[in-house]
């Protein structure tokens, strides 16, 4: 069935129904302001709470009691007056606030007084050699498949790469039946000490005493290797082995699939193409947007909430996603803020949120050989560049990544540089000896997903349009 | 000729860069998109030792926005001169294109079996019989065979019409290139030349002083004997710096790309083709806003639309990108070389057509530019002079 | 590579994969009732023809790419299957018309 907005003005348009954008939308609706959440996916929940509404995994234990918050945040949501569609891309947001959506195959375009993204993050790519075999895909990939469709895997399984989302998996794919062969972990010795004063207050965190019996229970079953320091996938046509370095020695492993995770980064193709300003976060490395403490971006009337707006987890996205959406509220009929939280409040729940989190960033920052490649090994998965291609485009004059695509088309495939743009620029950074802010990020421009030709043909004209066109 | 290897100019130091910057050159060109680079790849192919100045990632590149045609028909109504030089340029393109073939290994896709204007509707068919027979009666133009064709007859050579094409117009000298790879060739070509490449060094002034000029640049000066502008529409600012005239009048264009897809057309059109690479480029706007940032969907929707109505086929395949540029443009539409009274040694060029044009840039203007004077009888007729103070109207065919 | 649940009592459907009926769950996505068939799905890319599985299974790495009910070019990954829904596994660039 396909549903297009009811109106074509909106008070906000909530963009992703993750955490943050369930939580927006849902408060926005609460106090009485016309919203319409529009979302890609089949169902609510974004990824964090990936099919939230219909996952056929109904032991809730195996899931964990952090997934079925998701339920909650849907029940709110639903009993709200929000117009929600699914299954709807967004394909263009620009300065004055109008967004173009697809659904099913047609596009329609609304007018907001007020944006707000929760387009959420994306896996960090992790561009070691043989990335692109089939058999390697990311950990979030089978978590996904494991929330929407209860799939585990069945093969010789390696998990390789950092942080708690790879831990979180690996007790789900066990408690599901699913096999681990030996999980690989590429958390840099030096982190421990880094993240170190950064310790007390993760210790009070509600992530430390989770985190903990997650990982004790993961290695119960699980042969763990730490102070992984190389690693690469290779096969012929298929992945076949996995190879790595832990303490200087190498091993080489058969293997069916290998779930790759070092972390996940803001999904800010749908901002930037907006004109949203990003600064380059050395910490946590990786775009973050410029935004003031209610979300508010640098292009008036659009606010980012949830991981897009920095990584946060999924604890502060719902915050966030509160806060964004009062503060629209409080712009847009002040009187009906009252309603609400308290601005006071849904800070101090920021802040509780956000707690551990430089701790996590610290101890998880990925290791510089694992996201900045040599040689032959691809950086851009969809035109097929390699890492040896941007050093010598470097070499030759390209200075940043929009001269880079001149000269060897990265970032210019369907994935627009999602999977590509932040190891270009990293890449880069080091071959020129300048920072990342210096090197910059891929200009977007819609459509930020593709449509079909028909379906941009179809979009409104006039006269003067035409004229700018037909000419003898 | 050859020449000490430069070292790497991208990845080298700061304090290499400013070296180089007191070093001396024949020709500092100005200006390293398709048209500088072709200048100075010519330039550095006669055995000159050759500066190229440019800007830095961000900034106006018609290099990167550019429909990559090498275009003959309809060029030059109203000036015969330009339908000659357009013409030289078309025939020369494949010596460019096997010279930078052996020289960098890459191949630039070239591509001369003749192109399409297709019409929609009568009027259309009507309107550009007209044009057609307007340029065969322009005298003094060369003859480059372009033909009215009628719906049936383009349908032998492009199978896939839709029902609304009611003909089109055909010249077989028409074709179309890789212009990214083209311009990835002339810049690997530099290397070898001994070019010295300055990026993200754009040119804030420039003085003569001791038979030498002098470019100021954020990171320094640098000095040669002779000086070429070819920064596209800043020309504009940069010409009377050195006693030079560059009136411009840029214009917006924007253009929509598909997904890789399987050869469906053997031929471009004016404003469609399918790249080597296999992606469908559909063109192309011209407006006067001058904010390449923006898009405008309703634009790109007519372009789209009116693609689809001539290749019905074309409407389930995905647009993965699109963009606006600006397009480099002298006032009247045709190209400005020229070269200064008052600065002996400086010279500017600025073209529309920078693109079909690369071969005359290599070869002719790269060899007068050596030679000190630009000859009369092949450019003369695109001296600046020609404005007389002031702007003529844009009728160059474009 | 993957295996369903025992728990997993969605009903089940049926499509075709280059014209061989595949069991599918309702509720899948085309890719993950690819990944889930144990059949060679692998498509192969249109720069060099590698081949290549789905990545990312969240809409953003294009790796999921395939042909459904005639349409090339889809990612498998954001589409729920339907019963008789036609699959083709796609090999280099999408043909046009397809």
């Amino acid at each position: 069935m396909i549903v297009a907005p009811k109106r074509e003005d909106y008070d906000v348009v909530v963009i992703g129904a993750g955490p943050a954008g369930l939580a927006a939308a849902a408060t926005s609706a609460e106090a009485g302001l016309s919203t319409l959440l529009l979302d890609e996916n089949i169902g609510p929940g974004g990824q964090v709470f990936r099919a939230i509404s219909s996952t056929p995994v109904t032991e809730r234990n195996q899931l964990g009691a952090d997934y079925w918050v998701g339920a909650d945040l849907v029940q709110a949501l639903r009993a709200s007056n929000a117009e929600v569609i699914h299954r709807a891309t967004v394909w263009s947001l620009d300065r004055n606030l109008e967004i173009a959506v697809s659904i099913g195959g047609a596009s329609a375009f609304v007018k907001a007084k007020r944006v707000i993204l929760a387009t959420g993050a994306l896996e960090r790519p992790f561009p070691i050699p043989g990335w692109t075999l089939p058999g390697v895909m990311t950990a979030g990939a089978a978590q996904t498949m494991l929330k929407s469709s209860g799939l585990v895997p069945d093969g010789r399984t390696v998990i390789a790469g950092q942080g708690p989302l790879l831990w979180l998996l690996a007790a789900q794919i066990l408690r599901l039946g699913g096999r681990i062969d030996r999980i690989l972990d590429t958390t840099q010795r030096g982190n421990y000490f880094a993240s170190l004063p950064h310790a007390f207050a993760f210790l009070t965190s509600p992530y430390f005493i989770k985190g903990l019996t997650m990982m004790r229970e993961v290695k119960a079953k699980v042969q763990v290797v730490s102070g992984v320091t190389e690693l690469s996938a290779s096969g012929d046509g298929q992945l076949a082995n996995v190879s790595y370095v832990a303490g200087g020695k190498r091993e080489t492993i058969p293997a069916d699939l290998l779930l790759l995770h070092q972390g996940v980064v803001p999904n800010v193709n749908l901002a930037m193409s907006a004109g949203v300003e990003h600064r380059w976060d050395d910490l946590q490395l990786c775009w973050s947007p410029l935004l003031d403490a209610s979300g508010n971006s640098s292009v008036a009337g659009i606010a980012i909430a949830g991981d897009g707006a920095g990584i946060g987890g999924a604890n502060a996205a719902v915050v966030r996603g509160r806060i964004a959406a009062r503060a629209a509220v409080e712009a847009l009929a002040p009187a009906a803020a009252a309603k609400l939280a308290p601005m006071a409040a849904l800070r101090a729940d920021l802040a509780k949120a956000e707690r551990g989190r430089v701790f996590l960033d610290t101890l998880f920052r990925p290791s510089q050989q694992f996201r900045i490649p040599a040689g032959d090994t691809i950086v851009c998965r969809c035109e097929e560049v390699t890492a040896k291609d941007v050093l010598d485009a470097v070499a030759i004059g390209a200075t940043g990544p929009n001269q880079l695509k001149a000269y060897r088309r990265t970032g210019m495939g369907p994935c627009q540089g999602r999977l590509c743009g932040l190891t270009v620029t990293e890449l880069m950074a080091q071959a020129r000896g300048k920072t990342p802010q210096e090197i910059g990020y891929y200009r977007l421009r819609a459509p930020v997903k593709p449509i079909t030709l028909a379906e941009l043909a179809a979009v409104p004209k006039s006269e003067a349009d035409i004229k700018a066109v037909v000419r003898g | 000729m050859s020449k000490a290897l430069p070292s790497e100019v991208g990845a080298g130091s700061r304090e290499e860069n400013a070296s180089k910057l007191k070093s001396e050159y024949d020709v500092a060109v100005v200006g390293g998109g398709l048209l500088g680079s072709a200048i100075a790849w010519g330039l550095g192919r006669l055995g000159k030792r050759v500066a190229v100045l440019d800007e830095g990632d961000i900034t106006k590149r018609a290099s990167r926005a550019n429909f990559a045609l090498v275009w003959v028909q309809s060029k030059g109504l109203g000036m015969p001169a330009y339908t000659v030089w357009t013409l030289r340029a078309s025939e020369a393109w494949g010596r460019l294109a096997s010279e930078l073939k052996q020289q960098t290994g890459l191949d630039v896709s070239l591509q001369q079996n003749g192109g399409f204007h297709l019409t929609l509707g009568d009027d259309e068919f009507g309107q550009r019989t007209e044009l057609v027979k307007r340029m065969h009666n322009q005298t003094g133009a060369a003859d480059y065979k372009m033909e009215m064709l009628s719906a049936s007859e383009v349908k032998k050579s492009l199978p896939l019409i839709g029902p609304e094409v009611s003909g089109g117009s055909f010249c077989p000298l028409d074709g179309h290139v890789n212009s990214l790879r083209t311009f990835r060739a002339f810049h690997t070509g530099f290397k070898e030349f001994g070019i010295d490449y300055f990026p993200e060094q754009p040119v804030s002034a420039i003085s003569k002083s001791g038979g030498e000029f002098r470019l100021t640049t954020p990171k320094g000066e640098l000095r040669a004997a002779k000086i070429v502008l070819a920064a596209g529409n800043a020309n504009q600012t940069l010409a009377p710096m050195v006693g030079l005239y560059a009136p411009m009048g840029p214009t917006r264009g924007q253009i929509v790309v598909t997904e890789r897809t399987m050869p469906f057309l053997p031929h471009p059109l004016t404003t469609i083709r399918q790249t080597d690479e296999g992606t469908v480029m559909i063109g192309d706007s011209k407006e006067d806003e001058l904010d390449d940032r923006a898009l405008k969907h309703s634009i790109s929707a007519v372009m789209t639309d009116r693609a689809q109505r001539m290749f019905p086929h074309l409407s389930r395949l995905n647009v993965v990108r699109s963009w606006a540029g600006i397009r480099v443009m002298p006032q009247d539409g045709f190209p400005i070389y020229d070269q200064s009274e008052t600065h002996p040694g400086a010279f500017v060029a600025c073209c529309h057509s920078g693109v079909t044009l690369a071969s005359n840039h290599a070869f002719e203007i790269a060899r007068m530019v050596a030679q000190g004077a630009l000859e009369p009888e092949l450019v003369g007729a695109f001296s600046a002079s020609r404005f007389g103070g002031t702007g003529a109207a844009n009728n160059s065919g474009y | 590579m993957f295996k369903r649940s025992e728990q997993d009592k969605r009903p089940q459907l049926q499509i075709f994969v280059d014209g061989v009926a595949v069991a599918a769950r309702q509720g899948d996505t085309v890719s993950a009732a690819l990944l889930a068939s144990g059949r060679d799905a692998r498509r192969s890319t249109a720069v060099s023809g590698a081949p290549r599985l789905p990545y990312c299974m969240m809409g953003v790495c294009f790796d999921c790419l395939v042909t459904i009910d005639g349409v090339g070019n889809r990612q498998g990954c954001l589409v729920p299957v339907a019963e008789g829904m036609q699959i083709e596994i796609q090999k280099g660039k999408r043909e046009i018309g397809k």
